[in-house]
């Protein structure tokens, strides 16, 4: 994993000290309310409706088991022993008092972590694939890339004051498990067909809130070499042209799709041009460096299957269960890549416990060369699982209530915060996430229903990704209530698309009964293993509408 | 602090986010008449009248500077039995705690309990 050099550590610590000083200005009241705020968002801190709240950055979704540990220790001192896993591949702490974040921003720096640029108008925590390094449809680990572009956007003079927030995501798998192409800027490392080169296909413009865009390739094939000169070339037409008039439209998605991206090319290729390549890429030593602490651990030399594994699935059906849907096959034989659910029916999506934390730590430590990723879909992951050791390590989830056999099925919901937190929900999302939750508990049928997302926001924001769900939920206010927008379609890998709405808001309460007609409509139609997003795609979405408007009209 | 926002349809109360603390306090009324802060929503000071609104905007006002609080406005609110409940469902909150987590906030006596004691 990479470790800070002595500068990125004093770096933050002295970013500790200079808020400590900035809150006891506040508090002494040397410092507005108008001043403090951009101060404090510049280190992660929010507030919310019930309480303040800290952004920590998880850059590329990859933590130590120590790391882990000191977010369990952070919750229970200053908490109130849990924390919220986001979409952003971030940990979010509801309950922070302001007095004692300067102290929690130790604790942090202590492991090499900090909340700085995961607010404001910068460019924000670079996301990756949560199985980078590990997928078999990998190309090339992604992470020294998004560590690259950590170290040059981070507190970059030129990219301090954007028009708008800023975010890059990056994969090095055919399969898109990064969601690139709902960001700012969406990277894909891919091989040039004529010379076999590793280079970057640089899509830009994607965004989801109220205006969702699905991101436009400006360049097939980028040379690695050249990442930095041409970031710096986007970056540059965005803060020169980007409009700061309005803050809605201050996307780059927005001056993409104002100015096309025939002319948005050519002024980033003219400026890219113009730029004195090597004085701003990055310099080869360095690159290798990098990339240095991304080399894999050594694997054992083990079989590609594992007879112990094979032996165990057989006698014991709920784990055959769970290891076919929570596991991946992994780059190195005998191994597999192990995703955690934090979404056990009826909590609320992507929290966890200060216990369920170190538990997760120790078995990073014990079975996953000491290190675990957070995913966009808000679950974990220990990327190096020897196959054989799954079964103990199953065991010990099952005790902390971490056993669920749900990924990607219909019970693991997206949900952002919503208004049992945020201050600029207009709806809750937690509890429609639950009920849904509930209403398909049964294991057999989610089996039967097989992979289907739901992604719920609870304001028109998009946090919680709805736009890309198959079956996307928008929590909005309507007549003094809260009422659900459905929409349907959506897809957030490399089909990436938006969904379409399929009819009125619903009351909360309807919610469930909306997803069961459109998931039954799903099951009576599809042709043999036809998943749901495929069976949309062929159907359109007019039987859904149809089978939606029945509910619609009943409750209207 | 941006222009203050519009009044709301009275009766309303005071709340506000603690700037220390970060959680939610209501304006209320000491036994000498002055204006303090509660954690406890029972316990807000409910203006019913122009002149007790404006009152009240002024605490808001005054303590804001003072940092004391910050995002203070005027919530209207019905009467029901157990004191002042926000008419919208997102002041309601405020009030409560998240709702999924019974165990929380307001709901659970968090700051409250604290307060009836000293
Ligand atoms: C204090 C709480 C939060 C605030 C104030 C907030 C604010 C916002 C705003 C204003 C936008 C719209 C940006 C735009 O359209 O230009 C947005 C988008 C987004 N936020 Fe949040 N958010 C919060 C919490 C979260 C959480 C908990 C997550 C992860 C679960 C998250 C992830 C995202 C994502 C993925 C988007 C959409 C992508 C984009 O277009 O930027 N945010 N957020
Ligand atoms: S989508 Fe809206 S409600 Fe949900 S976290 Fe984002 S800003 Fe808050």
């Amino acid at each position: 994993m990479y470790r800070y050099d002595e500068f990125d550590a004093r770096f933050v610590r002295e970013r500790v000290a200079q808020f400590r000083d900035q809150v006891g200005r506040r508090l002494n009241g040397s410092l507005t309310e108008d001043e403090f705020k951009p101060l404090r968002l510049k280190n992660g801190v929010y507030l919310q409706l019930h309480a303040y709240m800290l952004r920590i950055a998880v850059p590329y979704g990859t933590l130590s088991s120590r790391q882990l540990r000191q977010l369990a220790l952070i919750g229970e001192r200053y908490d109130r022993g849990y924390g919220h896993f986001t979409t952003r591949q971030n940990l979010q702490f509801n309950w922070p008092k302001l007095r004692d974040i300067p102290e929690i921003l130790d604790l942090l720096a202590d492991v090499e972590m900090h909340c700085i640029q995961t607010s404001g108008n910068c460019i924000r925590n670079v996301t990756a694939d949560h199985f980078a390094g590990v997928a078999q449809d990998e190309i090339e680990d992604p992470r020294p890339t998004a560590e690259l572009i950590r170290q040059w956007s981070s507190l970059h003079p030129e990219f301090s004051y954007l028009p708008r927030k800023f975010k890059i995501a990056v994969t090095g798998a055919e399969h898109d498990r990064a969601v690139i192409k709902a960001h700012d800027i969406g990277l894909r490392l891919r091989r040039h067909p004529d010379t076999n080169a590793v280079s970057y296909e640089v899509s830009v413009g994607g965004g989801l809130g109220r205006t969702p865009m699905i991101g436009k390739v400006v360049r097939d094939y980028l040379p690695k070499a050249d990442l930095l000169a041409y970031l710096e070339a986007i970056m540059r037409v965005y803060n020169l042209e980007g409009r700061r008039d309005n803050k809605y439209k201050a996307r780059v998605k927005i001056l993409v799709h104002e100015i096309g991206v025939e002319e948005f090319t050519r002024r980033v290729e003219e400026e890219f041009a113009r730029l004195d390549g090597p004085s701003v890429n990055a310099d080869p030593a360095e690159v290798a460096r990098i990339a240095t602490y991304f080399t894999p651990p050594t694997y054992e030399v083990l079989p590609a299957v594992s007879r112990v594994l094979e032996a165990t699935k057989a006698t014991n059906p709920t784990f055959a269960r769970w290891v076919e849907v929570n596991t991946v096959p992994h780059k190195a034989p005998g191994y597999a890549a192990l995703t955690i659910s934090l979404k056990p029916i009826g909590q609320a999506p992507g929290d966890a416990t200060s216990e369920q934390m170190r538990l997760v730590a120790d078995l990073a430590e014990q079975y996953s060369h000491d290190e675990l990723r957070v995913t966009h879909a808000q679950n974990l992951v220990l990327p190096h699982v020897r196959q054989r050791d799954l079964f103990a390590i199953w065991q010990k989830l099952g005790e902390a209530g971490l056993a669920s056999a749900n990924v990607g099925m219909i019970t693991d919901i997206i949900s952002c915060p919503g208004l049992d937190y945020c201050a600029l929900a207009t709806a809750r999302s937690i509890p429609i996430a639950q009920a849904i939750q509930h209403r398909f508990a049964d294991a057999e049928r989610q089996r039967e229903i097989g992979e289907l997302n739901i992604k719920i926001s609870g304001c028109i924001n998009a946090c919680g990704h709805h736009h890309v769900g198959h079956i996307g939920i928008l929590g909005l206010e309507k007549r003094g209530i809260e009422s659900y927008q459905i929409t349907l379609g959506g897809d957030a890998t490399e089909n990436a698309a938006i969904g379409e709405i399929l009819g009125p808001g619903l009351a909360a309460e309807d919610v469930p009964d909306a997803i069961e007609r459109i998931v039954n409509v799903y099951v009576e139609a599809r042709q043999g293993n036809e998943s749901f997003i495929d069976a949309v795609r062929r159907l359109g979405l007019g039987p859904f509408k149809a089978a939606f408007q029945e509910v619609a009209h009943a409750v209207a | 602090m941006a222009a203050a926002p519009k009044r709301p349809p009275l009766p309303a109360i005071l709340l506000a986010n603690d700037l220390l603390d970060g959680d939610v306090v209501f304006a209320s009324v000491t036994a000498a008449g002055a204006l303090a802060w509660t954690r406890d929503p029972t316990l807000a000071l409910l203006a019913a009248d122009d002149a007790a609104a404006a009152r009240l905007e002024a605490y808001a006002v005054s303590e804001f500077a003072a940092q004391h609080v910050v995002d203070a406005y005027l919530v209207d609110v019905s009467i029901e039995a157990g004191g002042p409940v926000p008419r919208h469902y997102r002041e309601r909150m405020k009030t409560l705690g998240p709702s999924n987590r019974p165990d929380l906030g307001k709901q659970a006596g968090d700051g409250i309990a604290a307060e009836r004691r000293a």
